[in-house]
């Protein structure tokens, strides 16, 4: 009977995760592609801060979040993967949290383990970047700091890498 | 970090998420009855008939960068806090009032915040309550569309 049980679980968690990791991602090239990205420096949750063109000569992967947002705590893992996988090939993802307070993010941080730097996003950065009004929204920045892509919604992993791959080659 | 314990953890974190995706009230369980969409919110907008009460009950945030010009932030709804402001804000007001409710922040079956909204609403004893039907994003659904739209506070 335990067994029977199980399998079922495993079967409808196994399907939810193929019904959301086949939807085709929603891309667009929006006017930003190919600018330079709007730089901005803003307060890192453990300290400190983080400039965006401190970043030049890396790729970055810039991506807006928030922890209530359930795609985008689906994508982390992965992001926290491709962090580990491609860190030493010079690859940065930057995690813009657009929560309203740090209280949450710092939660978030720890339980998923997350590799790279968080910091808390304003308006006036949204704004810089055409407007983040619907999350998770990823910019891909190649090493002389221009756009190369923007990802909206739940994006499938092997896209990131697949272009992350691509800009370290560069 | 030994490969099993990779795995088990990797596992762990997977039944997370879809712990974390499902467990939160789900927008698609709000009655169609209670729905509005854009372009009918739009139109009662344009015509001044009607005069509703609009709040987003979402990220404060993206309320800044844009939101439906009238329409007050009262916070997250998914949160302890944000449900208290909303009470606080619509308490002392008739319970016949028409009122839209909305976020936008992800797409619909994912937004963790209007349905808890929509429930304390309805708690409260509202009877003209609607629920703004924001199918992928409110920068998808309303600002791009060209609906009117406001910036700040």
């Amino acid at each position: 009977m335990g067994l029977v049980v199980a399998v079922a679980v495993t079967a409808v968690l196994a399907g939810f995760y193929f019904y959301h990791h086949s939807r085709g991602p929603r891309s667009n090239s929006a006017g930003l592609q190919h600018r330079v990205a709007p730089d901005f420096t803003l307060p890192l949750l453990e300290g400190g801060q983080v400039r965006l063109s401190s970043s030049r000569g890396k790729v970055v992967l810039l991506d807006f979040w928030a922890t209530w947002c359930v795609p985008c705590r689906e994508e982390t893992p992965h992001f926290v993967e491709l962090q580990r996988k491609y860190g030493d090939r010079g690859l940065q993802i930057i995690g813009v949290s657009m929560d309203d307070s740090p209280a949450p993010v710092h939660t978030f941080v720890q339980q998923f383990q997350v590799n790279y730097p968080v910091v808390m996003g304003t308006a006036d950065v949204g704004s810089a970047y055409g407007g983040v009004l619907g999350l998770p929204i990823a910019f891909l920045i190649d090493r002389e700091g221009h756009i190369r892509a923007k990802h909206m919604g739940a994006t499938d992993a092997s896209v990131f890498e697949k272009d992350i791959a691509s800009l370290l080659t560069e | 970090m030994m490969p099993t314990e990779m795995i088990i953890r990797r596992i762990a974190t997977l039944v997370l998420t879809f712990v974390s995706s499902y467990a939160v009230s789900q927008a698609t369980s709000i009655p169609t009855g209670r729905l509005i969409n854009p372009e009918d919110l739009v139109k009662i907008l344009q015509s001044g008939k009607e005069n509703p009460l609009i709040l987003q009950v979402g990220s404060h945030t993206l309320f800044l960068q844009a939101h439906i010009p009238g329409s007050e932030y009262v916070g997250a709804a998914s949160t302890d806090g944000g449900l208290r402001q909303l009470r606080k804000r619509v308490e002392s007001l008739p319970r016949n009032k028409f009122i839209v409710l909305y976020c936008g922040c992800c797409p619909w079956g994912h937004c963790p915040n209007v349905k808890p909204a929509d429930d304390a609403m309805h708690a409260l004893g509202f009877t003209n309550v609607k629920v703004l039907h924001i199918s992928d994003n409110f920068g998808t659904n309303w600002v791009d569309k060209g609906y009117p739209t406001a910036k700040g506070e």
